[in-house]
């Protein structure tokens, strides 16, 4: 920990570089160090860089309060707002920090990135309101605790955080992102909405929605505003399991999940990976066959006859009681 | 030391090595279990999305028993623990949500009072037995063996659930344990990533990028194996590896992917099949082949 009289504190930066101009498509690596006060965030230590070290250096930054959403890049690997990270919580013992633009989007110079996936991907959601009826008179008054119940999407600041670490557009760039499942959320939960069932039924069913969410969580633990995408997500699934939207595999293997424990006490495997690619798959079943004899080969396939937890009747008792309940 | 014992629906159904694996470390280091046989599924995340509340009054009817024996549970798993972890984070800051999920217990003469702790065997060697205490129990040193971690979602995140402030060994426990039994970390980006498991019935295409990307950055880098606490987590990079490899990059399935007590157990210089290496897709040969090259001592 820096002494807290001292006035200044050293700062050691290697800052991912880009530039299309010049540099023929090809990134580098630049070290910095700044002296700077020691209660100073990361951000103003790149804009130490900008000034006085090297004016070429691109990034964006407007508020330096969290809320403008401009300045996220990755910390040591991780998408943060750097404007609300102190440089004394990520680098306590002056360790050098890497400094490198956000990821899933395209850089346009240095720390730059463009918005168009972002944007792209929240405009797949329809992110307005579409209200099926218009009061007769006056306004539309939706009541306190449906406004609370959206708070957390609301707070939403459009950084990109999320989608810059989301694991599944790293792999996948249909995939619509945390950001805009979180923003579709909002809508599917606003009672002035009139295109709810449309909604989870769109998100439900293309190519990219709701269910190729692979609950990694990292969008949870990046987001600098508390919106927990990936928890908008897991209430989005079951809404539309709600409304009805049982034609995926997503939706087959949450049900047979809880079916088994509700059975057995326990997973069923075997069952868990037939009922996922549907009983009637053909393609889908052959798929599976060949893994299914090399585990069987090394003494590994899981038990055809599934393991029942010990007493596993209490199990089914507790399932009841909580059904019966709802 | 003294555990009550939740292996998991893999370890006890298709990762059946991990359980061979474990209880053959636990009883070298003398550490005492008394099984959860009643117990239920954690509900792995999964049962979470159709019923959130289900899945917590089966992991809160977990933790009622192991507090009845007083004792912490011990898990095998990064989804286990990591499912257990928020629920337990989830009605200990609730008062009002535990006397609910306590209400449905009542029938089977149980009662959580919130004083059960859970710990993946990775963390309980670490914060309970003491990395310098297992190294006592080594008969070689894994050197020059290259090693790549992969943690598995849920034993990363959430850190609040994790209690990570708390324990800050935590957050590279996995790195430490590696350097613990002389071997040398593969440090690589993917190491907190997804593995794909989830997604594998969803999305497969997707599912076997990830396993592919992980396996192979890994082995591009130099290691010898990809070390997880995750059960799920192998069954995706081990089992998956041959055909995601072929299907994304074109090549073979050359990275073993071992439990952590099964690293442990080379250290103690234990034997391929004790350890259960034999079961595993992709061939662990050439890492057993090179520890037991590894001079050992008494």
């Amino acid at each position: 920990m820096p002494d807290a009289k001292q006035e200044t504190m050293n700062v050691k930066l290697k800052v991912k570089r880009y530039d299309p101009a010049d540099s023929g498509g090809k990134t580098w690596w630049q070290e910095y160090e700044v002296d700077i006060h020691p209660d100073s965030t990361v951000l103003d230590s790149l804009i130490e860089v900008r000034e006085q070290n090297d004016g070429t250096l691109a990034m964006r930054c407007a508020c330096r309060a969290s809320i403008c959403g401009s300045c996220g890049m990755k910390v040591n690997g991780t998408a943060k707002l750097v404007c609300k990270t102190r440089v004394v919580d990520v680098a306590p013992n002056g360790e050098q920090l890497i400094i490198e633009p956000m990821g899933n989007q395209h850089v346009v110079k240095d720390l730059v990135i463009s918005l168009d996936t972002f944007f792209s991907q929240i405009k797949r959601v329809e992110p307005f309101l579409q209200p099926d009826h218009v009061p007769a008179q006056g306004e539309y008054i939706a009541s306190n605790s449906s406004m609370e119940n959206l708070l957390t999407s609301m707070n939403c600041i459009m950084c990109g955080c999320c989608v810059s670490d989301c694991t599944v557009l790293e792999v996948d760039s249909n995939f619509i992102g945390p950001a805009a499942l979180a923003k579709a959320w909002r809508f599917t939960e606003d009672p002035r909405d009139g295109k709810r069932d449309e909604r989870l039924k769109t998100l439900n069913d293309e190519d990219g929605g709701m269910w190729d969410c692979t609950r990694c969580m990292k969008c949870v633990d990046v987001c600098p505003k508390g919106v927990a995408p990936m928890d908008r997500i897991m209430e989005l699934r079951e809404a539309a399991i709600e409304a009805g939207n049982t034609n995926t595999s997503g939706y087959r293997h949450t049900e047979s999940f809880y079916n088994s424990v509700k059975k057995n006490g326990r997973l069923d495997e075997t069952r868990l990976a037939i009922d996922s690619a549907g009983w009637t798959n053909l393609p889908r079943l052959l798929d599976l066959a060949p893994i299914g004899i090399a585990a069987m080969r090394k003494g590994k396939l899981p038990p055809l006859m599934p393991h029942k937890s010990e007493d596993n009747q209490k199990v089914k008792d507790l399932y009841k009681s909580v059904e019966d309940e709802s | 030391m003294k555990y009550a014992f939740y292996p998991g629906c893999v370890a006890r159904g298709g990762a059946p090595e991990l359980y061979d694996s474990a209880l053959a470390v636990m009883e070298r280091l003398g550490i005492e279990h008394v099984e959860l046989t009643k117990a239920a599924c954690t509900g792995a995340g999964v049962l979470q999305e159709k019923n959130l509340k289900m899945g917590d009054i089966l992991n809160v009817r977990t933790f009622a028993m192991a507090e009845q024996m007083g004792l912490p549970i011990m898990v095998l798993c990064s989804t286990c623990q990591g499912v257990m972890s928020q629920a337990n984070h989830r009605v200990k800051k609730d008062p009002e949500y535990l006397a609910e999920v306590n209400k449905h217990l009542a029938a089977e003469g149980l009662e959580y009072k919130g004083t059960t702790s859970v710990k993946h065997l990775l963390w309980a060697l670490i914060e309970d037995i003491g990395l310098e205490k297992l190294k006592e129990t080594f008969t070689r040193e894994l050197t020059g063996m290259n090693m790549a971690p992969f943690y598995g979602c849920y034993m990363v995140r959430p850190t609040d659930a994790l209690e990570f402030k708390a324990n800050p060994t935590r957050e590279t426990s996995l790195e430490d344990l590696i350097e613990a039994v002389g071997g040398t970390v593969t440090d690589f980006a993917g190491k907190t990533a997804c593995c794909g498991f989830p997604i594998l019935f969803i999305n497969q295409a997707n599912s076997m990028k990830m396993v592919a990307n992980h396996t192979g950055t890994a082995k591009d880098l130099g290691a010898d194996a990809m070390v997880t606490p995750c059960p799920l987590c192998h069954l995706n990079l081990d089992g998956y590896q041959p055909k995601a490899r072929k299907q994304v990059r074109g090549d073979k399935a050359d990275l073993p992917v071992i439990h952590v007590p099964q690293l442990i157990g080379l250290a103690m210089g234990m034997s391929e099949k004790a350890l259960g290496l034999q079961k595993h897709i992709v061939s662990t040969k050439e890492i057993v082949r090179k520890a037991e090259a590894l001079p050992t001592r008494v």
